[in-house]
């Protein structure tokens, strides 16, 4: 299978970057010669394997509940690009 | 030019300063410029580092690597250092606090003299891909210096330091080591804490060491290596001396080549060199086992898979909030992501969150990331069963040596299947390094792979080290 074009607008738009026609049509160029490699997977027998999303199958440590972090919000805040009264700065999300 | 073993002996002795060494390597740095291993120099910043460390050696402190040089790719956030991650998205991002293994170092006593140049975020195989443009080969100026550790690797190489950090997610400390003829290891996938190294894909990722020899790369993995509470994939074991096996003799060692390893694409100048490497490893008294790696050919789509999926979510947080780059003009929020994303991002970078983003979108899940996830258990399981008949395995880094620059750049799927040999092994989780080993036709330098089983690199380390006492591969500079 191959991607469409519409398909690569819409990934785009799904990973929030912006693309020019220009980028699609290249980018649908590489992604399916991509996929072409890709694809070669799918005709391996996987009946039985358990998926492995981690090397040696490590299960995520439990720690006592206790808050570890220090306040650091003033040097956090220094390197953000628009921040007033201690907070972040968007564009208007509600009309 | 000095190993960091000697430059330990000479500030014990004191023979030489901190300062003096510092002083000595960034003359070296201001005068290969050209190369662009690196992306941030600050010279009073590094001096005064030295300064410290030389009053601290004065009023008795004896910590061994108090003074040392070295260098730190630039994903790793140090306090108060520009951390760029090679992305025009951190080119003002001036990190707010440091990553374990850059407080490991500090803790150390060693002296940081700069960050290295690597491909953004990681991604790539030549170093083409940084904002800061491509870095030069000090073999040949022509040269990729292979990615996406290398910056690190050509500064080594070219000796503007002693020693470097890197990481690895499909190869990125191994293959430029190959590139550039320097010595990299890349540990058991949790040995080296992730906590503060920006993140390409949070299951393949690990921190590993460039330098000159295995004894300098076992010295350095030292001070990075150790559990981290902050890193809930770190591991928890005992530390370890990775210097524990330097001197331990190959007798009855038992090697295995995996023929997939050595199959059609392999130059044969890179054969010919790994040839002559494992001749002497039979002459300190290793065996050779053939062994079969079947499922090889599907480490490069099942990493295809699995490491743009993992970026395509880790990168999801560059939204132009909270650090790093913001586009001057949009409109309502949504522009805003994405115009910043859209300006920030490289053309790799994009390439492959795109890719993510398709192989995690509804109704392909199952067809693309779960059946790499289980290719990926198959090689992981040909791992074991090879590890049965013998100790480590040995093969060539790279089908070749170090191609042109701007050689694959049109093509990126060419380049991907260049990391044929490496991905496997950050796959399966293992450790695995890059030794020097001689010289292809071109006069580029050749690197052969040892891989070993987890928690091998002690072993591992001390194989290269007696191999690296009867050669001299490692000892080659180019000439600058």
């Amino acid at each position: 299978m191959s991607l469409s074009i519409d398909d690569v607008q819409r990934i785009a738009r799904l990973a929030r970057i912006a693309v020019t026609e220009n980028e699609v049509i290249e980018s649908h160029k590489q992604l399916n010669q991509l996929f072409s490699l890709i694809e070669e997977m799918r005709s391996i027998d996987t009946t039985g394997v358990e998926p492995m999303p981690h090397p040696q199958d490590m299960l995520l440590r439990l720690r006592d509940d206790v808050a570890t972090a220090t306040n650091r919000r003033e040097a956090f805040q220094a390197i953000a690009p628009a921040v007033e009264n201690g907070l972040y700065l968007v564009p208007k999300v509600i009309e | 030019m000095l190993t960091i073993k000697q430059i330990i002996d000479q500030l014990a002795s004191g023979e030489t300063t901190a300062v003096a060494l510092a002083t000595q390597y960034l003359d070296r740095i201001a005068a290969h410029q050209h190369l662009n291993a690196f992306i941030t120099v600050d010279r009073e910043k590094s001096l005064a580092q030295a300064a410290a460390a030389d009053a601290a050696r004065a009023a008795g402190d004896t910590r061994p690597l108090l003074g040392v040089p070295l260098a730190h790719k630039d994903i790793f956030c140090a306090e108060g250092w520009k951390t760029s991650c090679g992305s025009k998205m951190l080119d003002n991002f001036i990190a707010p606090y440091s990553s374990n293994v850059v407080e490991r170092c500090d803790a150390a006593g060693l002296v940081t003299l700069g960050r290295t140049n690597m491909d953004e975020f990681a991604m790539g195989s030549s170093n083409e891909n940084s904002f800061y443009g491509p870095v030069k080969n000090p073999w040949d100026l022509t040269a990729v210096p292979g990615g996406s550790s290398g910056g690190s690797a050509a500064a080594v190489a070219a000796r503007l330091v002693p020693m470097a950090t890197g990481t690895d997610t499909g190869g990125s400390i191994r293959q430029p080591a190959a590139f550039c003829g320097i010595t990299g290891i890349k540990p058991t996938y949790g040995t080296v804490s992730r906590f503060g190294m920006i993140a390409y894909a949070s299951s393949l990722d690990q921190g590993g060491a460039m330098a000159q020899t295995a004894e300098d790369c076992a010295i350095l993995l030292n001070v990075m290596a150790g559990f981290d509470e902050r890193d809930s994939t770190s591991l928890q074991q005992a530390s370890e001396d990775y210097t524990r096996d330097l001197n331990q003799s190959l007798a009855g060692l038992k090697i295995g080549l995996p023929r997939e390893y050595f199959a059609d694409g392999l130059a044969g100048d890179v054969r010919a060199a790994i040839d002559a490497a494992v001749a002497e490893f039979k002459k300190l008294g290793a065996s050779i086992v053939d062994v079969s790696l079947p499922n090889t050919q599907m480490a490069i789509p099942a990493y295809y898979v699995i490491a743009p999926a993992e970026a395509s979510t880790n990168l999801s947080r560059f939204d132009g909030v909270r650090y790093g780059h913001r586009a001057s003009e949009y409109s309502g929020l949504n522009e805003m992501y994405e115009k910043t994303r859209a300006e920030g991002f490289g053309d790799e970078v994009k390439r492959r969150i795109l890719t993510g983003a398709y192989v995690l979108s509804h109704g392909y899940y199952d067809a693309y990331y779960l059946q790499a996830q289980k290719i990926r258990r198959m090689i992981a399981n040909d791992f074991q069963a090879v590890f049965k008949e013998c100790d480590v395995l040995f093969s060539p880094v790279s089908p070749s040596t170090a191609w042109n620059l701007g050689e694959k750049t049109a093509d990126p799927v060419a380049m991907y299947l260049e990391d044929i040999y490496t991905l496997g092994v950050n796959l399966a989780g293992l450790p695995a390094m890059s030794v020097p080993v001689g010289f292809g036709s071109n006069g580029r330098p050749v690197g052969m792979q040892i891989i070993g089983n987890y928690a091998g690199e002690s072993r591992m380390l001390g194989m290269a080290h007696q191999y690296q006492q009867v050669t001299d591969w490692h000892t080659k500079a180019p000439q600058l």
